[in-house]
């Protein structure tokens, strides 16, 4: 099978492709049955953490950024740091949430 | 003997005395070869277009078209393809007659490099993201469009069906795939088919863009994405085992590639093989790029790569790339509007496999439009689908075109 006419390369070229989604629909049927087994796995092995009264975190203030924690930074470069981030990707500063500022040393 | 015989003799020997001997009869083309051959170099090294397959690709070239040379000869591995020939399929006369670089090509043409490739591949390949979002396997689906594209068009273009077949998986943006099939369809065209794969992989960046600009609006590809759930590590270490027995069972003729990805990645997720995965991601893989690139660079003889046919397959590249594209960014479309805007169709560019390429070219275009939208993982899920999808495409083609 060398020489082929454009009819049947058309019909190959639409088998192929059939087959290829064909493949594929059977491979991710297959992945979401695996990914039901193990999150329902999961779900029962997770043992389940009651949260006493005092455990319990107060929701922040409208219009703070949350807790941040700070390592090796100082309160203003960290400050500056935040309003940059916001500013490059045009939110408010406290629609973003900051969970900790770390100085990377080289 | 005198000193002007020595001088004469040595002369005589030389590459300069054969190409200016054999200038008329196809020397020329060794020169033309060796231009080319610097301009791929430059491209490598300067324009870091896949450097480290183009360096070596390049590389092979040049020393295949030095007269004299005697590293690589065409006319061995024609008559290893003759039936009619006594060295038909017979390795012992290439490593008997063959040079440094036909030695080299046993791996290329036992598909030994690219199945190993593909082991380094699989090593280096994080399977979470499409775990965690199976769908994204549709969209490494329909992004093999360019792949049949092509091929119909290099039939048009008066094509053999094998040969067609190896233009077309340009298209799957997957080197080892490309020569895998190639060398088992048309070995006679690997040089330029390796040569137009890996350009257009390293021009992903030029050529994706304006596509994915063009099938798509702005709000489209503003859209955010919610963060996948968290895959565990029983489900990565099942995958590649569920992969190989389903993919081979399907395209048995595709088991080779796909099973030495997986496996890689299998050394990867299991956490008692490090060592191996180590080896298979670093070691292996450098040593087997260096002799891959520099067989596939020995195939670019002039008298086969001056052709109009190299020129057909150029352009036909770039359209199966342009149409893989879009295959890709119509399903993203298609899912958009199936999960009413959760999806956003950028990530279907990256459908094409070339991994991780295609999938920052969705993340960057995604940010040039929105810069908090991080799409990267979200893309990666179509990018490894597009491995797999590509891999099937190969193994359709070689189940009907294969000897």
């Amino acid at each position: 099978m060398t020489d082929i006419t454009i009819g049947q390369a058309g019909l190959y070229a639409g088998l192929g492709y059939t087959v290829v989604f064909f493949g594929l629909i059977m491979l991710m049927i297959v992945t979401i049955i695996l990914g039901r087994i193990f999150t329902a796995k999961a779900k029962k092995a997770a043992p389940v953490v009651e949260v006493t009264p005092v455990e319990r975190i107060a929701p922040a203030a409208p219009g703070t950024a949350g807790k941040l924690k700070l390592h090796n930074v100082e309160p203003k470069t960290a400050a500056m740091l935040m309003a940059i981030v916001a500013d490059k990707m045009g939110k408010p500063i406290n629609e973003l949430r900051f969970i900790s500022i770390k100085e990377v040393e080289q | 003997m005198s000193v002007a015989d020595i001088l004469l003799n040595l002369w005589n020997k030389s590459g300069f005395a054969a190409l200016s001997a054999g200038f008329e009869s196809g020397g020329w083309q060794n020169l033309v070869m060796i231009a080319i051959a610097c301009v791929l170099l430059y491209l490598g090294i300067v324009k870091k277009f896949e450097p480290l397959l183009m360096v070596g690709i390049a590389f092979g070239c040049l020393l295949t078209n030095l007269p004299m040379g005697g590293l690589y000869h065409q006319e061995l591995w024609d008559a290893f393809m003759d039936p009619n020939n006594p060295a038909y399929h017979s390795y012992g006369a290439v490593m008997r007659e063959g040079g440094l670089l036909d030695i080299f090509y046993i791996g290329v043409k036992t598909s030994l490099y690219p199945c190993l490739i593909f082991m380094g591949v699989g090593a280096m390949t994080d399977f979470g993201p499409l775990l965690s979002n199976p769908k994204s396997l549709l969209l490494g689906a329909a992004a093999q469009l360019g792949v049949f594209a092509a091929f119909l068009g290099a039939v048009a273009l008066g094509f053999t069906g094998p040969e067609a077949a190896s233009i077309g998986i340009i298209g799957g943006a997957d080197g080892p795939t490309a020569i895998f099939l190639t060398t088992k369809l048309a070995p006679h065209l690997l040089g330029a088919i390796a040569v137009a794969a890996y350009s257009y992989m390293a021009l992903i960046p030029l050529i994706q863009p304006p596509i994915m600009n063009l099938l798509s609006t702005p709000k489209q590809r503003k859209i955010k994405m919610v963060q996948t759930r968290n895959v565990t590590k029983a489900e990565r270490i099942i995958f590649p085992i569920v992969v190989t027995i389903f993919v081979a069972l399907l395209m048995p003729d595709t088991a080779p590639l796909i099973g030495c990805l997986m496996l890689g990645n299998l050394f990867k997720e299991t956490g008692v093989t490090d060592r191996l995965s180590d080896t298979v991601q670093n070691a292996l893989m450098n040593i087997v790029t260096i002799l891959l690139s520099t067989a596939v660079g020995a195939t670019m003889v002039g008298s086969t790569f001056l052709t109009a046919e190299t020129l057909k397959i150029v352009v036909l590249g770039v359209v199966a790339f342009g149409l893989s594209t879009a295959g890709g960014m119509l399903g993203g479309q298609v899912m958009c509007k199936l999960t009413r805007g959760k999806v956003n169709p950028l990530i279907g560019s990256a459908g094409v496999s070339a991994v991780p390429m295609a999938a920052r070219v969705s993340n960057m275009v995604g940010q040039k439009n929105n810069p908090a939208n991080f799409l990267l993982m979200h893309a990666m899920g179509p990018n490894v689908a597009g491995v797999i999808g590509s891999a099937i495409a190969a193994g359709f083609l070689l189940s009907v075109f294969g000897a």
